[in-house]
């Protein structure tokens, strides 16, 4: 068999199908955005001055940091348990990533319904026990929605923090204990530092998986904390404007592929010192 | 050498966030036995009304086929063109290879919703020609997902790839082996646990797909998440928890099963 044919039989039928049915759609999608309703860049324009569609672009971007802190902070804690925990511990932790790993969606969404909403398990409690005389609202708002997206991502980045504490080398914390230095001490100025870039790495990736969500933020949301993903849907389906979902689309692939090229960089960097 | 384990404090944070990832999924059992009509804890009067809806209202019964039917073609689909891709990969060791894998795997990295809105276009274009292939078709739909879940094969199979030694190909080519039989009895054997993995998680990601699948299905091709989502948006039906803490339990017995049957291998091969 010529090589040609054998390069065509392996790598062709995928790169096929996504160039077809993936590649030029897209080219399709970016055409909406400069031909819907008229020619010319005005939704960009809109996308980039309107204050409705620029609220929800800043929204976006405050919800995605403030879930990257959260995400990381509690996902540093679980991996350095499951890691360095006992046998027995590590069994549990990882219990405790991989069952909401493999649960979709839609029903840890709902999860947080049936726990926050005003008849809720939460607010049926603390009105039971006299706490509260009305239920208090913790979904369908933003507080719902960022801890949805907390709940979403903590498993992914703990995967990226493990593999960095895993990494450290036993005998630098030895040689810190050896010459004195308090646990805290050893955490804060040895420990820590060495996983860096583990930290980096995690937040990146986490950040660029929350841009994109929609699932959550709609329902947790309730429509009132409409972040970027999710504006798209809703221009493309309830108040249509398909040029100008198109655009808000081509915005967000544009953000996530700047972010991956620079954490590409980093990386590769990284690699190089 | 005795290894740094983790203080008491740090136990405690991390034992808190483990709460928190459980939480939602515990609180959903009672409220899946409320006899209300809408979503509520259960005060005295428990009912299995909402279980017996899920097998009563044959909507149910119809998404839960779709998505199995959906998730066996495009898990077969997926898993097939990304093996050989992989194997293409591996094997021939093209120029631009990186270029190649970045291209296979825009699918799982760009924006779910940007994914979605190009499937949809991509599928309404379809729809102009044929019927089946097309918009809120399950044709339509177990391909989109097909590309939705195949960089995830992809990587899969490429890594048990890089994990083999090259020299078992080198020595089948040198006795003369064509590339049928290099993959299929030197290569592919090899790595079949890693095949069979991608198939599984192919299969359980386009069973739970929801994104792009609100795109590109509106009435016809109605999936057991897309009913789902129908039950959550406005008024809550109970019935989602009933559904969710069946899919829920199936997730735990499986995932605890496959804990305890490591721990007995690892007991025995002490």
């Amino acid at each position: 068999m010529p090589p040609i044919a054998r390069h065509a039989l392996l790598l062709g039928p995928l790169l096929g199908l996504l160039a077809l049915a993936y590649l030029i759609p897209f080219l399709g999608v970016m055409r909406w955005s400069v031909t819907l309703p008229e020619p010319g860049l005005g939704q960009y324009r809109t996308a980039l001055t309107d204050p409705l569609v620029l609220s929800v672009l800043w929204r976006t971007l405050r919800i995605c940091v403030i879930v990257t802190l959260i995400s990381v902070v509690a996902a540093y804690l679980l991996a350095l348990v499951w890691v360095r925990g006992g046998p027995w511990t590590q069994r549990l932790v990882e219990l405790c990533i991989l069952i909401p790993f493999w649960i979709s969606v839609l029903t840890r969404a709902f999860g947080w319904l049936a726990l926050l909403s005003n008849r809720g398990l939460v607010n049926s409690w603390l009105i039971a026990l006299g706490v509260l005389d009305e239920p208090l609202t913790l979904v369908r708002n933003e507080f719902g929605v960022i801890l949805g997206m907390v709940h979403l991502l903590i498993p992914f980045a703990v995967f990226p923090l493990a593999t960095a504490i895993r990494a450290v080398d036993e005998r630098v914390l030895l040689a810190a204990r050896g010459m004195g230095a308090s646990r805290a001490r050893i955490f804060w100025q040895v420990f820590l530092p060495m996983t860096r870039p583990g930290i980096l790495g995690a937040a990146l990736l986490v950040f660029v998986f929350a841009l994109g969500f929609f699932i959550t933020p709609a329902i947790l949301g309730g429509g009132r904390s409409v972040m970027a993903a999710e504006l798209v849907y809703l221009r493309i389906f309830q108040s249509p404007d398909w040029g100008l979902g198109a655009a808000v689309s081509v915005i967000l692939m544009a953000g996530v592929g700047l972010l991956l090229a620079a954490t590409l960089r980093i990386v590769r960097g990284g690699a190089g010192r | 050498m005795t290894r740094l384990r983790p203080g008491p404090l740090a136990l405690t944070l991390a034992a808190l966030v483990a709460v928190f990832l459980l939480m939602p999924l515990v609180a959903v059992i009672p409220v899946s036995f409320t006899p209300t009509r809408f979503l509520s804890v259960p005060s005295g009067e428990w009912s299995l009304r909402h279980y017996r809806a899920l097998v009563e209202n044959p909507a149910w019964g119809q998404g839960l086929w779709l998505s199995v039917r959906i998730g066996l073609v495009a898990s077969v689909v997926a898993t097939t063109l990304a093996t050989a891709f992989s194997l293409g990969l591996w094997m021939l060791r093209p120029r631009l290879a990186g270029v190649l894998m970045g291209l296979a795997l825009v699918p799982m990295v760009a924006p779910p919703v940007v994914s979605a809105l190009t499937l949809y276009f991509f599928l309404i274009t379809l729809s102009q020609w044929n019927d089946v292939i097309a918009y809120d078709r399950w044709g339509g739909v177990a391909l989109a997902h097909a590309i939705m879940v195949a960089p995830f094969a992809v990587v899969l199979v490429s890594v048990a790839l890089a994990q083999l030694d090259r020299r078992i190909d080198l020595a089948a080519r040198s006795m003369g082996a064509g590339l049928g039989t290099r993959i299929f009895r030197v290569v592919l054997p090899n790595i079949r646990f890693s095949v069979l993995t991608a198939l599984f998680l192919t299969f359980v990601l386009s069973w739970e797909e929801i994104g792009v699948t609100l795109f590109i299905t509106s009435v016809q091709a109605v999936t057991l998440p897309r009913l789902m989502w129908m039950g959550l948006r406005d008024n809550i039906d109970p019935a989602i928890a009933a559904i969710s803490v069946v899919l829920i339990a199936l997730v735990v017995l499986v995932l605890i099963g496959r804990s305890v049957w490591q721990l007995r291998r690892r007991g025995e091969a002490r």
